[in-house]
């Protein structure tokens, strides 16, 4: 499904990705891992097609992620690590992911229902003025409406507490067959139980390739 | 098309919301106000008076605080997605760059030309109720220059925004393009006339290149069709095209410079990494 060849990134002298090489199959969970600086965010990136390679390539279900960004990214759901300040209300916000992205809108709000998050009474104020863990909550249940492919989470618990920790894994558990997840943590634990394969990063390569 | 007109739309909402277009809309629509307070309408000068001063005045002014408003409040639309992470989110779904990136530039124009344009239908609308004559000619006149201008800088600005990746840097350039252009509209053409190594028509192509001084010349030459006021400028132009001629072109040429500079925009933002 994603296929990550020979891929280089620098950043001026910086070396943040150099010839990755991996493979990301449907059903497989994975654990993104590394200290910082170590790449992984550049590697997602590169994945979403934010970045032109400076060598190598990489392909979504065959399809370049940069020339063909409309039909890959149809295929992915990401949710970043700090949502980010949209100054949108979330009716808005919901109105732009139904529509580019053909998503339904009673689907959100039924899975940030599940998120224990009160969205339509608040679908006028802006998102940028919810609390942090309701943001990210809406993000979470976006994520999920979107019945991609690939859906990855950059550390997606972050702002989350115990409670809707637990309620984000289980709708995750619920939505997991036949896609891949790709986890960017610096806490395995947290997603010890979801993940299938565990990749360690550092100084832009793959260090360890485990699957467990 | 549909993905434009959203993020077209959604810009637009989200701009009429912020405090800058509050100020901006205050901003232009006192300008006028002030002038009614003022009394500029019951003002003489050079012949000119009622609506007609007040427009030649609104437009003088213009001149100068317009092409800074839309710098400073556009330059930022991209660059400032891309400083706090707002593009990195938005372009994960499925939108197009080319969606995203017109659509955007025609929000913004929206919300930039309309609050410019209101405050001269407010100063109509008034001043038809005052009993003033209307001076239909100048209305159309100012409607095209201030379309074309607005055009100008947005296409500047959004060119800015595409390359630069903090908002701070994006600020800084949008400042000095504002002040680089008023410089030219007199005092570093006045230098180089002193120094006089350059020919009179070379000086005035170079002024009549800065989109803030074609306008300046296109404002006045409705007043003025002879540009007497300017003195021996008025010649060269004149004797180049006539005066109809040169007001299609102070409004075709910077409305084609905006577009040029959007377009080169959005190559850069196309071909550079996106966050």
């Amino acid at each position: 499904m994603i296929k990550v060849n020979n891929l280089t990134k620098k950043f001026g002298d910086n070396i943040s990705l150099d010839s990755i090489n991996c493979e990301f199959k449907k059903n497989e969970s994975i654990a993104l891992m590394g200290a910082n600086g170590a790449g992984k965010t550049t590697l997602v990136r590169s994945i979403m097609g934010y970045y032109h390679p400076d060598a190598g390539e990489v392909l979504i279900d065959g399809l370049d992620p940069i020339k063909e960004r409309v039909k890959v990214l149809n295929h992915i759901s990401f949710v970043p690590q700090l949502p980010p300040p949209i100054k949108l209300s979330i009716d808005e916000l919901i109105s732009y992911v139904q529509t580019s992205s053909n998503v339904d809108k009673n689907l959100i709000l039924h899975y940030a229902n599940e998120m224990k998050l009160d969205a339509k009474s608040n679908m006028n104020k802006s998102f940028f003025k919810l609390s942090g863990g309701m943001k990210q909550k809406l993000l979470i249940a976006i994520s999920l409406a979107k019945k991609s492919d690939i859906i990855i989470y950059d550390e997606p618990t972050a702002n989350l507490d115990p409670d809707a920790r637990d309620d984000f894994y289980r709708l995750l558990k619920q939505n997991e067959e036949e896609k891949v997840l790709l986890f960017v943590t610096h806490r395995l634990e947290e997603v010890k139980d979801l993940v299938n394969r565990q990749i360690y990063m550092d100084l832009g390569k793959i260090t360890k390739d485990e699957r467990v | 098309m549909k993905n434009l007109y959203l993020i077209a739309y959604l810009d637009l909402k989200e701009s009429l919301r912020a405090k800058w277009f509050l100020i901006y809309s205050l901003v232009f629509g006192g300008l006028i106000a002030l002038f009614f307070i003022a009394g500029v309408t019951e003002s003489q000068v050079m012949g000119f008076s009622g609506l007609s001063r007040l427009l030649l005045m609104y437009i003088q002014i213009t001149i100068v605080i317009l092409p800074i408003f839309i710098l400073i409040t556009t330059v930022r639309s991209i660059s400032g997605d891309r400083d706090n992470h707002i593009l990195e989110y938005m372009l994960s779904f499925a939108i197009s760059l080319k969606q995203y990136y017109w659509g955007k530039i025609i929000g913004r124009f929206i919300t930039v030309y309309l609050p410019v344009l209101f405050a001269m239908i407010i100063a109509i609308v008034y001043g038809a109720i005052k009993g003033a004559s209307i001076p239909w000619n100048i209305f159309f006149l100012y409607t095209g220059l201030l379309f074309a201008m607005s055009s100008a800088f947005l296409g500047i600005a959004f060119f800015i925004s595409s390359f630069v990746k903090s908002s701070e840097v994006a600020l800084g350039i949008a400042f000095f393009v504002w002040i680089f252009l008023l410089a030219f509209i007199d005092i570093a053409l006045i230098s180089l006339m002193m120094q006089a190594r350059f020919s009179e028509e070379l000086i005035i192509t170079i002024a009549l290149v800065n989109p803030m001084e074609i306008f300046r010349v296109a404002a006045i030459s409705l007043f003025d069709p002879e540009l007497t006021v300017m003195g021996p400028v008025a010649f060269y132009i004149l004797d180049s095209m006539s005066q109809s001629m040169f007001v299609l072109i102070s409004i075709l040429y910077p409305l084609v410079l905006g577009l040029s500079f959007a377009f080169l925009g959005y190559k850069i933002f196309e071909k550079k990494d996106l966050v």
